[in-house]
């Protein structure tokens, strides 16, 4: 044994650890794709990439030479490049894989390493490059290529690319209404100091006139800007018979504007000016804190984010003998076509194989993590993943009408996003706006009958001091801290409105593979016996095999030198024989091995026979994630259940996880899950599901919480409304009572805001509100209301997340 | 009085100048990306690189 893993050693492109066998320029590689990288990058004189930072590169699996052919489709050209002419073009890249400063630094001198390119900017927030070029001289599929090999693999979603746009506009809007108006606040208190300070008897009369008139110019654009979204929003709601929080809110901001004009216009005073702008000035703040937003996560992907955007298909009329393949989008494929689908890529439409056999992955589709062998003339489900060799295949179905399309065609996926649920807040402000209306009508009538030419300026400082600018600050800042203290814990939300609805859930529903259990890595254990000599031997034939299960194998045996194998074969669906020293072995199923015990069929088992001796067995089991047993012992009754697309192998496993009451299902269609969500609905149960492929995406749309499990948040998601970090899933039960006392807070907060608008109203009933009180009154209500729930939740949080997960 | 005035008018129109500062280098995107900037800056060209390094600044401009 002299070649042992050395665990020191690690590769000097990706920092994986390696085996002492690749070296070049007294480096070590893990891979040759690593190797190739750091050659590309030495051989152009880049190499201060590895000096930026330690072992900066990312791993490259698997790299092939045509995957961005389809790039150079003019349609599909035509949607990605941002600018294009025959000199110059502009094209915009997100790629998942940048994470360091080194990426930056290779990324932006593309331009070295191909001449065509002639400047390349990283975003790194939004994780994108924006590369110019020169179209005649290089390929937009090149200069993705390059980018590939390099292992920043650009990733091409035609949809997404649209979307992404239109959520930093509106960020960028809110920002500026939110600048505006503190321009204008800052100023405008300045101008009131006189006011403040008394000095209006003693000054110049004129002086404070200007001032007041300067008061209103600087209010305007908060007026007709700043404020626009609460005034839009409290009038669409209006029309709709429907009071939510922003009609109270914008009635207050009208009033207040409107009063003010008018006692500046008349001479009648100075105006509330200063607390119209401060009140638009601390809404718009408490807005920007709520909608923290996760730019590199995307929660609204459907299932065409899974699916290839171009295959390759057979071109119909070839004058050559040789057959020609063509890049052809997805969408432009019609029933006859013949494509060619590759290791690791996904089957695009339903579809007829005509190759001798292929190994499909449907876990995205069903969840069944083991492979399915195709034989030649059967059909080929759309969103199966191929593994190994490549096949040609007859496309039977439009994408478009495919078995997998079909359920985005259910109504979950049809109706617009718009939640029945009634937020805490619009529930609180309806009662509010009522006891305003009332109250006001009260004091109207008392006026009317004691002064009546007071009447109408009580009624507008009720309507001013009734408006609810501390309660309306109360979620926002609660919702805010809370979706910030989930993220330091890794669960990503979509929005605030997730936390209140994560408060109610009452049944929890955990899909198995990718969540309970690794989605990949499964745990392998060796039963039997085998010499250190002949595992190495297994090493070396389950090498030369492409089947998963051997590769699996492979991966967790002691690596191995190649040595000659004589004989090899490989049989398929049956296992595969060689010859090593002398010794003829064989792996595979156990009929293949001449095993006759019999097995509980618990887990996938690979057996091992040496000179037609049975020696032993693999056995590969998911392995389920660390701490989620603690987590569904304290979940207790509220998880509801397990569906998984798998078939029954786990469920002895499974059932000593789950608590008694939970429901174990198995072989559970998307649709099976989906209803099994919507059934548990109608018994009146709030439902949260965790889920993590694309078999699971019609359920997490369903639920009314719907969280990704994922390893690695830049890989893909289904549409959700959170995202998770695989490794605290065992913090879950911690995170859902986390959001109940966040409801707990905003309704102290609640009680908090309303103690103020009593004080206020009190002073404009029995009309004393002057300006003085109402600039004093109005920031102090909003800042105690954001200090308490920001002091709040972060003490909820310290005290909940802080017992150690391990436990 | 008149001075106060006029001092006013001059500090009010210089904030606003700054206001619209503000909002042009939002609407042009200098917010975006508050990392690689940083980072960017530190990165050194090599010697006998100049042509490169002198483009590049021209672009960025």
């Amino acid at each position: 044994m002299e070649t042992l893993v050395q665990t020191d050693l690690a590769c000097y492109h990706c920092g994986e650890s390696c085996d002492d066998s690749l070296w070049k320029d007294d480096k070590p590689f893990c891979c040759y794709g690593c190797q190739t990288v750091y050659e590309i990058l030495s051989s152009n004189d880049l190499c201060e990439y590895y000096a930026l930072e330690k072992n900066p590169g990312t791993q490259l699996r698997y790299v092939s030479e045509e995957t961005y052919a389809y790039l150079d489709e003019k349609e599909i050209r035509k949607k990605l490049l941002s600018f294009d002419s025959s000199e110059f073009a502009r094209v915009r890249f997100y790629v998942p894989a940048i994470h360091c400063v080194s990426c930056i630094w290779l990324l932006e001198n593309l331009q070295k390493l191909k001449p065509g390119i002639l400047r390349s900017e990283v975003n790194f927030v939004q994780k994108s490059v924006t590369v110019d070029f020169k179209p005649d001289s290089v390929t937009l599929s090149s200069v993705a290529k390059l980018m590939a090999s390099l292992g920043y693999a650009p990733s091409i979603k035609l949809d997404s690319e649209e979307k992404k746009g239109t959520t930093t506009t509106y960020d960028k809007s809110l920002l500026l209404k939110l600048s505006v108006a503190g321009f204008c606040f800052g100023n405008v208190m300045l101008l009131s100091f006189p006011e403040y300070l008394g000095l209006d008897k003693v000054a110049d009369g004129s002086l404070i006139h200007v001032f007041s008139w300067l008061n209103i110019l600087l209010s305007v654009p908060v007026f007709l800007y700043s404020d626009i979204d609460y005034l839009s929003s409290a009038w669409k709601s209006f029309r709709q018979r429907q009071i939510n929080i922003d009609v109270p809110i914008a009635v207050g901001l009208v009033a207040l504007f409107l009063r003010s004009v008018w006692d500046i216009v008349t001479g009648y005073g100075p105006g509330y000016m200063d607390s119209f702008t401060g009140l638009v000035f601390f809404l718009l703040i408490g807005r920007w804190f709520q909608n923290k937003t996760y730019e590199s996560l995307a929660f609204d992907r459907d299932f065409k984010s899974y699916f290839p955007l171009a295959v390759l298909r057979l071109k119909k009329q070839t004058v050559s003998v040789e057959e020609e393949w063509e890049p052809v989008v997805v969408y432009n494929l019609a029933k006859g076509d013949q494509v060619k689908i590759r290791n690791m890529e996904i089957v695009p439409a339903d579809s007829m194989l005509l190759d001798e056999q292929a190994f499909i992955d449907y876990s995205f589709v069903t969840g069944e993590s083991k492979p399915t062998l195709v034989k030649p003339g059967e059909l080929v489900y759309a969103g199966g993943k191929l593994i190994g060799q490549p096949v040609k295949l007859v496309v039977e179905k439009k994408t478009s009408q495919s078995h997998l399309t079909s359920l985005w065609n259910k109504d979950v996926f049809q109706k617009p996003e718009e939640s029945k649920y009634k937020r805490l807040i619009d529930r609180a402000a309806r009662r509010f706006t009522w006891v305003i209306l009332g109250l006001s009508l009260v004091t109207a009538t008392y006026w009317y009958v004691t002064d009546a030419s007071q009447v109408w300026l009580i009624i507008t400082s009720v309507l001013i001091v009734a408006c609810p600018c501390a309660l309306a600050l109360t979620t926002p800042f609660t919702y805010g801290n809370m979706l910030r203290v989930f993220g330091r814990h890794n669960l990503y939300l979509k929005n605030a409105d997730v936390i209140e609805r994560m408060a109610s859930i009452n049944a929890v529903v955990f899909d198995k593979t990718g969540t309970v259990t690794h989605g990949s890595d499964p745990e392998i254990e060796f039963t039997g016996e085998l010499s250190d000599q002949e595992m190495g031997w297994v090493n070396i034939l389950t090498g030369y095999s492409t089947h998963p299960l051997s590769k699996l194998v492979h991966a967790n045996t002691p690596k191995q030198p190649t040595k000659q194998v004589k004989d090899f074969k490989e049989i398929s669906a049956k296992g595969i024989e060689g010859t090593i020293g002398g010794s003829y072995i064989r792996i595979g199923s156990a009929q293949f091995t001449n095993f006759h015990e019999n097995m509980d069929d618990l887990s996938s088992t690979v057996f091992v026979s040496v000179n037609d001796d049975v020696r032993g067995y693999f056995s590969i089991r998911t392995a389920v994630r660390k701490n989620i047993q603690g987590m569904l012992s304290r979940l207790g009754e509220k998880c509801e259940a397990m569906l998984s697309g798998d078939s029954k192998a786990d469920k002895v496993l499974m059932s000593t996880l789950f608590h008694p009451t939970a429901q174990l299902l198995f072989k559970q269609s998307p649709h099976d899950k989906l209803n099994y969500i919507s059934n548990l609905q109608h018994g009146g149960k709030k439902v949260m599901m965790l889920g993590d492929g694309l078999n699971d995406s019609g359920a997490l749309k369903q639920s009314d919480v719907g969280i990704a499990v994922t390893d690695d948040t830049g890989v893909f998601t289904p549409a959700c409304d959170g995202i998770l970090q695989g490794d605290q899933i065992g913090l879950l039960d911690r995170f859902l009572a986390l959001a109940k006392s966040a409801t707990t807070i905003v309704k102290a907060g609640f009680v908090l805001s309303f103690m103020y608008n009593a004080i206020a109203l009190s002073f404009a009933v029995s009309g004393h509100l002057t300006p003085l009180v109402a600039a004093i009154l109005m920031p102090l209500s909003s800042i105690s209301v954001v200090v308490f729930t920001t002091v709040a939740v972060n003490v909820a949080a310290a005290r909940k997340l802080k017992v150690n997960p391990l436990s | 009085m008149l001075i106060i005035i006029l001092l006013i008018s001059i500090s009010l129109s210089i904030a606003i100048i700054f206001l619209l500062i503000f909002y042009w280098s939002m609407k042009s995107g200098q917010y975006d990306d508050t990392y690689t900037p940083s980072v960017r800056m530190l990165f050194e060209d090599k010697k006998g690189d100049k042509k490169s390094s002198s483009a590049k600044k021209q672009q960025s401009l």
